[in-house]
């Protein structure tokens, strides 16, 4: 016979009544844990899918909407070049990468497409004043990565812009036109009336990046006859930098453009996220008070039933502080299989629901089986105190009188 | 060994004072054997709860072997009980979720003994009130005779000096309480004090000594070993009157 044997005869032995209580535990646990763990693998998905879209800033025209832009940036309006150069030499802390782009539409065998056309490094390196700026030279900061023409990340090639070298008769081509055109690396195709030859063809991304062409800005200009203008001025900005203000300095850097944070667009996301956080916080508010306030009548019920018992602990030579063991060693175990079983629920949960809701794959996180428990046991202890000390303080007495 | 020393005790009931046990002055030395007797509310209980250590007095003194029992610290009066002190109750108050073999090691699980030596000698005292092939039942697949074996085994765990025993048979046929009565006999003869309230004339007929008491207060005590030889009818009519 020891403590924990005694505890666990007693739970086994009356566990339909205890049933209600553990319920309300294990439910309020198993709800936390899940919003818990999908939130956080909703937060990585949307940190991911911001790195994934490289820039993080951009500049368009005035007139332009962000949805113009995500529409394939064919808005009509156009930036002057020359807004690149005043960039680079603010000499802005926090500007990773400047990307220039001019969009325009092309049909080929009948198809409707984008031409792009963006700038290599090697442009950015040739022309001593914008070297001089840093841009490239700069460490990369945060969220800031640099693809380059044959790196083995092919996929973010066309997304972060960044690419060593373009001669003016080359293009590359996204996946879809690839395979609608039936193109691979270094065939040869006519368009605006000047022949290219295929540089790479794009892995696929899932984005309107499949269905465009790129080729160097100055041959798009040159092709269209729009002069030195683009569409857009894509920016890799350090995410702290972006805090302390840098689009306020490019605002008053080039104050006839527009410039806007891509965080805008996945704003909505991180909202369901605040939200799941709430919704989690309230749930253990909830819990809190519901859970604990069951333990703590389940707690005084079962010391009211036990009073003959306890009293026959005492007269058999247990003190107070063994009758409060037993009760608050009753309410650990209570809280340790409450948090344990709401966790390992929970989780399960998480990775089953998780794809459904959110679209993301989650796992189980070990950090969330100590908040469980923790919570778990600390709200069933205390809830159980008084109760417990109630049961210590019990006149034994009672043992000799009929109850 | 066992004293009371001009104790009385008087409770709040409802706004009102009740005296339970009016001035009561009780000396029982080592291997005496007792019964209190006495109507329903005459302060035998109360008497028998303050001499084990459970209920103290409003006023006077309680001694247990020339100690103070009420001038002790509580766990030190927890201590004293759980070494020297055997309770046996009327309706024996075993632990339900326990089976008999668990309800006997309590005791000995209390005074921290391991638990292989709680179990041998939990083993030998439930053989000895003739429950050897019932250790694993629980209480409410005994009978209530056997539940009170148990109850008197789990008593003799820790070898107790002093018995306090609250109607023993009050829940017993007279077959069973004989059988009862004639372990007590045993243990007395062990040379352990015994002290038991009774409302059954027989059995209490079977102690050394009768203590009797009304409203609270010991109205005449007797010696039944000399009684008992010498014993009328008369005698035996005002103790069933008791």
């Amino acid at each position: 016979m020891r403590l924990q044997t005694l505890v666990l005869r007693e739970i086994f032995e009356r566990k339909s009544q205890l049933f209600t209580s553990f319920l309300a535990i294990l439910l309020g646990i198993t709800v936390i844990v899940s919003i818990k763990n999908i939130t956080h693998y909703s937060e990585g998905a949307v940190a991911q899918e911001m790195d994934s879209l490289g820039a993080n800033v951009l500049v368009l025209p005035k007139t332009a909407t962000l949805q113009d832009y995500y529409n394939a940036d064919l808005q009509s309006d156009t930036i002057p070049e020359e807004y690149v150069t005043q960039l680079a030499m603010a000499n802005l802390a926090g500007l990773d990468n400047i990307s220039p782009k001019l969009s325009v539409p092309v049909q080929l065998q009948g198809k409707n497409y984008t031409l792009t056309g963006i700038l290599p490094k090697n442009e950015f390196q040739a022309k001593a004043a914008w070297s001089g700026a840093g841009v490239f030279s700069r460490p990369i900061g945060c969220g800031a990565t640099v693809g380059m023409m044959g790196s083995d990340d092919k996929k973010t090639l066309s997304r972060k812009k960044i690419i060593e070298t373009l001669e003016d008769n080359e293009v590359l081509v996204g996946a879809n036109v690839a395979a609608n055109l039936k193109l691979k690396d270094a065939d040869t195709l006519e368009v605006l009336g000047k022949k290219f030859t295929v540089t790479a063809v794009l892995p696929e991304t899932g984005t309107v990046d499949d269905a465009r062409l790129f080729a160097h800005l100055h041959t798009v200009q040159e092709l269209t006859k729009k002069g030195p203008v683009v569409n857009a001025i894509e920016i890799i900005g350090c995410c702290q930098e972006i805090s302390a203000g840098l689009v306020g300095k490019l605002n008053a850097t080039l104050p006839d453009a527009k410039v806007v944070t891509v965080a805008q667009i996945v704003q909505s996301q991180q909202n369901v996220n605040r939200m799941m956080s709430n919704l989690s916080l309230m749930f253990l508010v909830i819990i809190v008070f519901v859970g604990g306030a069951s333990i703590a009548n389940y707690m005084y019920a079962n010391v009211f039933e036990r009073r003959r018992e306890i009293g026959t602990l005492m007269a058999l030579g247990a003190d107070s502080r063994l009758v409060l063991k037993v009760f608050l060693l009753k309410a650990l175990l209570l809280g340790g299989a409450g948090g344990v079983g709401g966790y390992v629920l929970g989780s399960i949960f998480a990775f089953v629901l998780g794809p459904q809701l959110a679209g993301i794959r989650v796992w189980p996180m070990w950090e969330l089986a100590i908040a469980a428990i923790v919570i778990s046991v600390g709200l069933t202890l205390v809830a159980s105190f008084f109760p417990a000390r109630s049961a210590a303080r019990l006149d034994p007495c009672a043992t000799f009188q009929e109850v | 060994m066992l004293k009371m020393e001009n104790v009385s005790k008087v409770y709040k009931h409802r706004g009102q004072l009740v005296t339970a046990l009016d001035n009561a002055t009780v000396e029982i030395p080592r291997g005496d054997f007792v019964s209190l007797v006495g109507p329903s509310g005459s302060g035998k209980s109360t008497l028998l709860l303050m001499l084990g250590g459970m209920l103290s007095p409003s006023q006077g003194r309680i001694l247990m072997e020339d100690q103070s029992v009420y001038d002790m610290h509580p766990t030190d009066r927890a201590r004293l009980r759980r070494e020297k002190v055997g309770f046996v109750f009327q309706t024996f108050n075993l632990v339900t979720y326990l089976s008999a073999l668990e309800n006997v090691q309590i005791p000995l699980f209390l005074a921290e003994m391991d638990d292989d030596a709680q179990e041998e000698r939990a083993v030998a005292l439930l053989e000895r009130v003739g429950l050897g092939d019932r250790l694993h039942h629980k209480p409410c697949e005994l009978s209530v005779g056997q539940q009170q074996r148990v109850a008197l085994a789990r008593m003799l765990a820790n070898d107790p000096t002093v018995i306090l025993a609250d109607e023993p048979t009050g829940n017993l046929d007279p077959e069973t309480s004989q059988q009862i009565i004639g372990y007590l006999e045993e243990f007395n003869q062990e040379g352990r004090t015994i002290v038991m309230v009774t409302h059954d004339p027989r059995a209490a007929r079977r102690a050394k000594r009768l203590l009797r008491l009304t409203r609270g207060a010991i109205v005449s005590a007797e010696n039944l070993v000399v009684a008992s030889e010498t014993a009328t009818e008369d005698d035996e009519e005002a103790l069933d009157a008791a």
